[in-house]
């Protein structure tokens, strides 16, 4: 166990070194240079050669990367063009949102989407097969945003079940502890701004789930599928085995696998679908960050918001692998 | 070993060469037609592909009116919220500048195909060489071959690390906006999903019994990949092209959204005007409606497609 968690962890730091030679290739390229964007337009030669010269835009490309990295490595990836803030200011005031986001996304997807594929594979070709099969090429097929959009026309403008904007009303004057607004409530004993946040999360995560949620109960369907006809799963039928027992220890768990593995490789999707929904719903995430900041072409926003998604995205599945090997004792012989 | 043995090998390798190469290649694909035609979705997928391609390529010229001229602008009042829904001659009603959105809708198919088939192609053609090389050193080029490998495709764990929205995001928003943008940073996203598929695929059909037999006749390597190891791995890639078609046109539509989408007003084309419709939710809904579902249709269409492909294909199924 420990070996595979040392491998997988040295294996990280070729992919974080290519995705930071990509990150400052970027940045390299980036339209304006930051010389002519702290002078602006009439700026002389001599000018920019001093600016460039005091940024160290003079040195060889390797010394400018080292000085980067270095850069990286104390988290300063230069501040928002919008807010005037350090980009990792910015990103630490919004990250928890999305988090509760994602986390409350993926539970509606695995507490609908597991049991929803596992029963329509025990009645194969019944209604609820038919149905779970269709709904979810359709889940796959419709735009994040426009259901979205959809969710908030019918439930929050028309009905007014739910709210259809933020993270929590303006008027509940919530302490803020951790920056999760969930956790924070129940942590000060402000329960109704617990519930005020969870009242603002359910439209958004319930779009943000659609992708997961399809994956999900395919996944789980054609595993159930695979797994109950094989010969385990007879044996232990046979040697009498109550069915109860043989169906979650034998058939659920081994078709769980793939599951948990898809799960990991949702939270990329996730990520993106969170820019979507969260612009919707104006919820203060990163996603909606980021959807200001490509109309404010907002550069250093960009490039590190999105590298840390991918470094966060790669963790997780390191973290998924690592689960599915806890599970799955053949994985660990390896 | 004896010399009668050792000829018997030779003959029985000679054989696995001489006939599996062409005759399992092509009932393979047979079959699987044979079993797609059967395939519900597969039909229904395909009438849905050839209806869009169909509109796509008559769509201009069959749009009763022109899709860009705003002839009825006076009678439409965004600001006040006064929208004009289906009537006589606008079937589908208008939008906000008074342009008539059932042309608009016909014409619009054309480059939502467009920026659908041109991403795919792009994904797919860089995918594949990529996945190609990578998959050839793995397979037949010794030690070496396998250090090439692995940096390759080192390099593509690199780009599937990022969400495939925001990669695309990040070249878009470095390119600027255009279409053309549009499809290249939809199709960049899908170059890693054909590289390791078609890796994948060539690593299993590297170590069967008919390369093996090929490299004992002393065919040459380059041989081996182009017209046995390559037109074997295929089919997963086919599907895979297919089901990207879908998520090809969803993603353009999602970076319309994200405003980094064809600039071009005048072009009519359903991301951007499903983008163009969201603004106006409350008063006209059904703006939206039709190029979403437009969208939702299409992207349909080749997802039972794929998905039929994919069981049709699937060995395990095969009977």
């Amino acid at each position: 166990m420990l070996r595979l968690v040392v491998r997988r962890l040295l294996q990280l730091i070729p992919t974080l070194l290519g995705l930071s030679v990509l990150l400052f290739l970027w940045l390299d390229r980036l339209p304006g240079g930051p010389a002519s964007a702290i002078l602006g337009e009439k700026a002389t030669e001599a000018e920019v050669a001093r600016i460039n010269r005091a940024l160290g835009l003079d040195q060889p490309v390797y010394v400018q990367y080292w000085r980067f990295l270095k850069r990286i490595a104390e988290l300063d990836l230069g501040t928002s063009t919008q807010t005037g803030q350090p980009v990792w200011d910015e990103f630490v005031l919004r990250f928890p949102a999305t988090v509760e986001l994602s986390l409350l996304a993926i539970l509606i997807a695995v507490a609908v989407g597991v049991p929803l594929g596992y029963f329509a594979a025990r009645n194969r070709g019944g209604w609820l097969d038919v149905s779970a099969v269709s709904g979810s090429l359709v889940g796959i097929c419709i735009p994040v945003f426009f259901l979205a959009l959809l969710l908030k026309q019918v439930f929050a403008v028309q009905l007014g079940i739910f709210p259809s904007y933020g993270r929590q009303d303006t008027g509940i004057n919530a302490t803020d502890v951790t920056g999760f607004a969930v956790l924070d409530g129940i942590l000060t004993g402000e329960f109704d701004a617990s519930w005020d946040a969870i009242t603002h999360l359910i439209l958004p995560s319930v779009a943000l789930a659609s992708i997961p949620l399809a994956v999900i109960v395919r996944m789980t369907r054609a595993s159930v599928l695979e797994v109950q006809d094989e010969d385990y799963v007879r044996t232990a039928e046979a040697k009498g085995l109550k069915r109860s027992v043989v169906r979650t220890r034998h058939v659920l768990r081994n078709a769980m696998l793939p599951v948990v593995t898809a799960v990991g490789l949702l939270t990329g999707s996730l990520l993106s679908g969170a820019v979507l929904t969260e612009s919707v719903f104006s919820f203060g995430g990163i996603g909606s960050f980021i959807r200001t900041a490509i109309d404010g072409r907002d550069y250093p926003v960009l490039v590190g918001f999105i590298m840390f998604i991918a470094l966060i995205y790669v963790l997780i599945n390191l973290l998924v692998d690592l689960a599915y090997s806890l599970i799955d004792p053949r994985v660990r012989v390896h | 070993m004896s010399v009668a043995t050792k000829t018997d090998k030779i003959q029985r390798l000679a054989e696995l060469a001489a006939t599996k190469e062409t005759s399992t290649g092509a009932s393979l694909w047979r079959e699987a037609f044979r079993r797609l035609k059967r395939s519900k979705m597969a039909i229904i997928g395909a009438v849905v592909i050839a209806l869009f391609v169909v509109l796509a390529i008559i769509g201009p010229y069959v749009a009763p009116f022109s899709p860009t001229a705003q002839t009825w602008r006076g009678e439409v009042f965004p600001n006040r919220g006064e929208f004009v829904g289906m009537r006589g001659e606008n079937w589908f009603g208008l939008d906000h500048l008074g342009r008539d959105m059932f042309s608009r809708m016909l014409v619009g198919a054309r480059q939502t195909l467009l920026v659908g088939v041109v991403a795919t192609m792009i994904g797919l053609i860089i995918g594949f060489v990529i996945g190609g090389l990578a998959g050839a050193f793995a397979t037949l080029g010794g030690d070496t071959g396998k250090r090439i490998d692995s940096v390759i495709m080192r390099f593509i764990d690199i780009m599937l690390a990022m969400p495939s929205l925001l990669l695309a995001v990040s070249i878009a928003a470095v390119m600027g906006q255009s279409l053309t943008t549009v499809m290249i940073a939809v199709g960049v996203v899908q170059i890693p999903v054909f590289a390791r598929l078609l890796r994948g695929s060539m690593l299993a059909q590297g170590s069967s019994e008919y390369v093996l037999a090929a490299r004992s006749l002393g065919v040459r390597k380059r041989r081996i990949v182009l017209s046995q190891i390559i037109p074997n791995s295929l089919s997963p890639v086919i599907v895979q092209a297919t089901l990207s078609l879908a998520t090809a046109i969803i993603e353009a539509a999602a970076l319309s959204y994200l405003g980094l989408g064809n600039p071009d007003p005048a072009i009519p084309e359903w991301g951007v005007m499903l983008t163009q419709a969201q603004r106006f939710f409350d008063n006209a809904p059904m703006m939206a409606v039709y190029p979403a579902v437009g969208i939702i249709i299409t992207a349909l269409g080749f997802t039972l497609l794929g998905e039929a492909m994919r069981e049709a294909l699937d060995p395990k199924l095969r009977g």
